[in-house]
């Protein structure tokens, strides 16, 4: 059984629908993340598994208890679940002990002290007990405010874009740190977040949002390597839409040859394709009797990324190693290299 | 002048002196007590609490001070026989110190009103979160900060109080000020008794209000961080 079940959930701000129809379900121990653009209704969905929104339709089950639903909510303080809110929210007046300490009401003083080091030496902060969050740098707060919400051992941890205020070096190397935590804390954890690099470093799982509804949740290698509509395709990684056509034979004809290994997402109705190609399939090969274009670069230390031209105008990224350092204008030989390739019918 | 006059009323005007302050801080207490319940209540989702809280808060804002002193002179005994039946004088001290109560509670209640709604909502979502009701979340969370946050706008109203307290006059209660005049009259002296009064008045009120400026000072400082 999942821990977390969310079927058919609609929220509402105003009479205006934000989240419609959406579902998803996370097991115990795994890390999921929602993944959209800004206004896509991903921080609605966590403030209604927090209680913190009222549910119009369906259901959020919490380890089998509907904890939301139409007309039936359980309060916040009663569902034991913790969230790590985006600016961290931590207690400017008490120190990171007593922060750390906060949720442990229930428990002897001894009980909670014993409690709150072992969170703080979890999360790697015991020296700064008796500091005040202001006394903090961003990360640390970041960390002292998880080792709060973890502290009364609650089923879920929601994390609302937990990386955002921090600087971009820091952000990747904080992602792994978090998810190692919440990893050796056995807690089930859902984020949401705009940033597929934080997605991807992060969660065992992601769903890919869009207008109040999850376009497809799986895998992060799934998403890249296999996404189930146009809109995924187009919202992870980069990537080109290569015009193809399906041939008598059955074979899938482009202009760069017939390609072998096409897994169709949809159904082929039409004998019209696109055939997403990412930048990493298609490489730089100065033997290729295949040429095209540079268009523009953009320098990545250790690649450039070319945007070519086909002869028919026909526009492909490719990842290139950066000591072939090739002029804007220049002909290069290309050769398409890949084992599976991704088509929908063309719109 | 002379200075021995002063002297001799010494013990009369530390007594009035007493009177003063003891009114001045039962009422910043009862004031704070009852401000704090306003506020919350000018707050509440009940649209009956925060109707009543914010006419009552309206009302004494609008009525001069001195009239509710004089008011209240009259209206305490009153209620007091109203509700046991025999008539008790309860005396000036106790009929001004309900009014400084009542009166100052309008406005400790606007400055922790605009305390509890600056501390940002967050809070309240990060107590709920870690388990803590209504009730807790304001008494550990959001009230300590809203009192920290105000403090020196509740001492700087604290300190109009102990100024506003000389208004007793009205009700003949023997306060600092009034003792000073009346031992003034008596003596024929009245110039150096009002000076001295003045004098006190002011160390008072200055000092006090340099310690306001200097905790603006502390707060501002620990929140630029």
């Amino acid at each position: 059984m999942a821990l977390l079940e969310i079927d058919q959930l609609a929220v509402s701000y105003n009479g205006n629908p934000v989240v419609s129809g959406l579902a998803l379900q996370l097991e115990e121990g795994e890390i999921g993340c929602l993944l959209g653009a800004s206004g896509c209704g991903k921080t609605t969905v966590l403030r209604a598994v927090a209680g913190f929104e009222p549910v119009r339709g369906g259901t959020i089950r919490l380890a089998g208890a509907t904890v939301g639903a139409p007309g039936r909510s359980v309060p916040p303080e009663q569902r034991r679940v913790g969230m790590v809110f985006q600016d961290y929210a931590l207690f400017p007046h008490l120190d990171i002990a007593a922060n750390v300490g906060f949720g442990l009401g229930k428990m002897n003083r001894a009980g909670r002290a014993e409690r709150v080091r072992a969170m703080l030496a979890l999360v790697g902060l015991e020296a700064m007990a008796q500091r005040y969050p202001h006394e903090l740098s961003g990360g640390q707060q970041q960390r002292a405010a998880l080792a709060r919400a973890l502290a009364p051992s609650p089923q879920l941890i929601l994390l609302d874009e937990p990386f955002s205020n921090l600087d971009a070096e820091l952000r990747e190397k904080l992602a792994q740190d978090v998810r190692a935590i919440l990893k050796a804390a056995g807690t089930t954890a859902l984020l949401v977040t705009h940033d597929q690099h934080e997605a991807f470093a992060m969660a065992d799982r992601v769903g890919v949002m869009h207008a109040g509804q999850i376009r497809q949740w799986s895998t992060p290698y799934d998403l890249y390597h296999r996404p189930m509509d146009r809109f995924v395709a187009d919202f992870i990684g980069e990537g080109a839409w290569l015009a193809a056509e399906v041939n008598e034979a059955g074979e899938v004809t482009t202009e760069l040859g017939v390609l072998n290994g096409i897994r169709c997402a949809e159904d082929a109705t039409t004998r019209q394709l696109d055939v997403l190609i990412r930048p990493d399939d298609l490489v730089h090969d100065d033997t290729s009797p295949q040429k095209a274009r540079v268009l523009a670069r953009a320098f990545r230390g250790a690649e450039f990324l070319y945007t070519l031209a086909l002869p028919s105008g026909q526009r492909l990224l490719s990842l290139v190693a950066s000591h072939h350092n090739h002029r804007v204008g220049e002909e290069i030989g290309i050769r398409l290299e890949t084992d599976h390739l991704i088509s929908f019918s063309r719109q | 002048m002379e200075f021995n006059s002063l002297i001799d009323a010494l013990p009369a005007l530390l007594e009035g002196l007493q009177v003063t302050l003891k009114l001045m801080v039962m009422a910043v207490m009862g004031g704070i007590v009852i401000g704090t319940m306003l506020a919350l209540f000018r707050l509440s989702n009940n649209r009956i609490l925060s109707l009543s809280a914010s006419v009552y808060v309206g009302y004494f804002r609008s009525i001069p001070l001195l009239l509710v002193i004089s008011w209240f002179y009259f209206l305490v005994p009153m209620i007091i026989e109203w509700m046991t039946g025999k008539p008790e004088p309860v005396g000036p001290f106790i009929s001004s110190l309900v009014a400084f109560t009542m009166f100052e509670a309008a406005y400790y209640c606007e400055i922790l009103r605009a305390g509890i709604q600056s501390i940002p909502k967050g809070q309240v979502s990060a107590a709920y979160a870690l388990g803590m009701n209504y009730r807790q979340t304001m008494r550990l969370v959001i009230l300590p900060q809203a009192f920290r946050k105000m403090a020196p706008l509740l001492l700087q109203q604290s300190i109009i109080l102990f100024q506003d307290t000389a208004l007793v006059y009205a009700v003949g209660l023997m306060d600092f000020l009034n003792t000073a005049r009346s031992r003034g009259d008596i003596t024929g002296e009245l110039p150096l008794f009002l000076l001295s009064a003045g004098a006190v008045y002011f160390v008072i009120s200055f000092t006090a209000s340099r310690v306001v400026m200097h905790l603006q000072k502390k707060l501002a400082i620990a929140q630029a961080h």
